[in-house]
């Protein structure tokens, strides 16, 4: 029952163009275009219901943030968006997620993974030299033709991820000697050498500084340009950073959803607002 | 009252901390006996002529034992051959596939297996191989210590799989790779140490077994040609020698302890090393 509140709440406030140019976000008419569309979304983990009816849009070449208490199904609602859940035992999804129009479970799951990316909470690079990350999802979608190209590539995803200059003279070191700024760079490196469309970004500066978090602060902005991309975050003040929209999430149900000024300025819902001013229990 | 109290407890501790200690001393005293007694009996008969010559008939003195060292080599070889390979993809299967119901039947099995006295499995070889053909073979007694291997490659195959954090397997897939591939190009070369940790500890292990050797591999005076014939190995020669009534076989068996040891003793420290390794990596 609950469940719809926040759906017909969403369909009452879903932003304009209008809402996302009040931001300075939206030049022309991309704002307009749906990357991704959630509808009566549930999720599962065994016999405990972690998401409850989700419906919620997210635009092309736009950042979208998550915020919301930790359990509320941020992480959870992320992962349905790459069927990563899938991969977690005695599971069950329901409602349609499409990405630019189809349906996700009509996608071949590797594809949809490699068009849609992922940055953990905690960076995770793979045992293997700096290099080797960023080439390792060229080599399993056989997107490395050959040695020259492999290069031009994990350089090119390097920069990208404003990492070239600080390891381009340890490429084949161990990429567990860098920094953990640096491995979470080279993380959203790894992720975006295989040119995805969007990008899912999991709490990427949780564990990092001040001054790693603004490097990766800075790296989204850059990144608008070529990618979706959806943040969840714990840090309001990042929210309001960088996203252009916001959702607020509390126990599983999308509380409110609107350009993120709105969200932090003029929150339609009583939790919302209790939530941004930091009077949430 | 308290004071009692304080002085029935500094007691108990007193007696615990004088127990354990004297229980720790005598298990590295032991180690530390042994290793030593090695050393002087064993080393000091040690030559060149022990690594490259044949045993002596009785009476002559010198030769050494070149045959049964090449043999002992050739027996893990097919060891591990045999234990590995199965070892290490029941532990994959373990670890990565398999279902609650059978993975915990498999790790019964396996446990029971682990249990059974060597002599057994030397028995179990010697009925599958020597006694139809009809004579004692390399491939025999290699099979045999191949069996036993087998318990602890999937065992610590498993744990090493399981120790691989998810985050990295779900980084990989999160770039595409699917479970499978997922596991074979990051899970697998992530446990890589480890793993290759637990087969050289086991392999170490398997290497001084003597009762499945008896009437595997039996023994052998000469050279062994192939891997059908008897062969001499280093731990059978060392339970023949030390039970002989000759005083330089005695001596010789002392010096086949002292290499055995060495060799066994240097394999577990590259392990060690190995695993060390693997931690700082891995952090
Ligand atoms: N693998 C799992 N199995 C069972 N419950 C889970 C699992 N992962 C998360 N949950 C539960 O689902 C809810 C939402 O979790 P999550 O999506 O991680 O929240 P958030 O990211 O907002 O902190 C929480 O109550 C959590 O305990
Ligand atoms: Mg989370």
């Amino acid at each position: 029952m609950q469940a719809s509140a926040p759906k017909s709440q969403m369909e009452l406030t879903m932003p304009t163009p209008t809402n996302s140019s009040a931001l300075g976000a939206s030049e022309g008419t991309s704002a307009s275009t749906i990357k991704l569309s959630a509808t009566d979304l549930n999720f599962h983990y065994g016999s405990f219901q972690a998401l409850h009816g989700i419906s919620m849009k997210i635009y092309a070449n736009r950042v979208t943030a998550f915020i919301g208490p930790s359990g509320c199904g941020k992480s959870t609602f992320l992962r349905t968006l790459n069927r990563l859940n899938e991969a977690v035992r005695n599971t069950r999804v329901d409602g349609t997620v499409l990405l630019d129009g189809q349906d996700i479970h009509d996608i071949e799951v590797s594809e949809l993974r490699r068009r849609v990316g992922m940055v953990f909470q905690r960076s995770n690079p793979f045992p293997k030299s700096i290099f080797e990350n960023v080439a390792y999802g060229l080599r399993i979608n056989g997107m490395a033709s050959n040695r020259a190209r492999l290069r031009e590539a994990v350089e090119q995803s390097l920069r990208r991820a404003a990492l070239w200059d600080e390891v381009k003279d340890k490429l084949n070191q161990s990429a567990y000697g860098l920094s953990g700024g640096q491995q979470q760079r080279l993380c959203i490196a790894r992720a975006l050498a295989v040119n995805p469309e969007v990008l899912l970004l999991d709490e990427p500066c949780s564990a990092l500084d001040p001054i790693a978090t603004a490097k990766i602060e800075d790296l989204i902005f850059q990144l608008k340009d070529s990618c979706t991309i959806v943040i969840v975050t714990h840090n309001m003040q990042q929210a309001a950073r960088v996203a252009d929209f916001t959702g607020f999430f509390l126990l599983g149900r999308l509380i409110e959803f609107d350009g993120t000024t709105v969200i932090f300025k003029n929150p339609a819902k009583k939790e919302t607002e209790d939530y941004v001013t930091g009077r949430f229990g | 009252m308290t004071s009692l109290h304080t002085l029935r407890r500094k007691a108990v501790n007193a007696v615990m901390l004088s127990l354990t200690g004297l229980c720790t001393f005598a298990a590295a005293g032991t180690l530390v006996f042994i290793l030593g007694y090695l050393f002087v009996h064993g080393a000091k008969d040690l030559s060149l002529d022990f690594f490259t010559k044949l045993p002596t008939p009785v009476g002559e003195t010198g030769g050494g034992m070149a045959n049964a060292i090449v043999g002992s080599a050739k027996l893990l070889l097919i060891a591990m051959l045999v234990g590995v390979p199965i070892g290490f993809l029941g532990g994959v299967y373990l670890a990565e596939f398999g279902g609650a119901t059978f993975s915990f039947l498999v790790r019964y099995v396996t446990d029971l297996l682990n249990g059974v006295p060597s002599i057994v499995i030397g028995i179990f070889a010697y009925t599958l191989i020597v006694l139809p053909q009809k004579h004692f073979s390399t491939i025999a007694g290699g099979l045999a210590l191949g069996v036993m291997m087998i318990p602890i490659a999937v065992r610590s195959t498993e744990e090493f799989l399981r120790a691989v954090p998810a985050s990295l397997r779900e980084g990989a897939m999160a770039l595409g790779a699917s479970r499978t591939k997922s596991i074979l190009t990051v899970v697998i070369p992530a446990a890589k140490n480890g793993i290759m940790t637990g087969i050289m500890l086991n392999l170490a292990r398997v290497a001084g077994e003597t009762a499945p050797l008896l009437f595997t591999s039996f023994s052998n005076r000469f050279w062994s040609p192939g891997w059908e014939q008897p062969t001499a190995a280093l731990p059978v020669m060392i339970f023949t020698y030390a039970i002989s009534p000759y005083e330089d076989w005695h001596q010789q068996a002392w010096a086949a302890g002292f290499v055995l040891l060495m060799l066994v003793l240097s394999v577990n420290i590259i392990a060690r090393l190995l695993l060390a390794k693997r931690k700082h990596v891995a952090r």
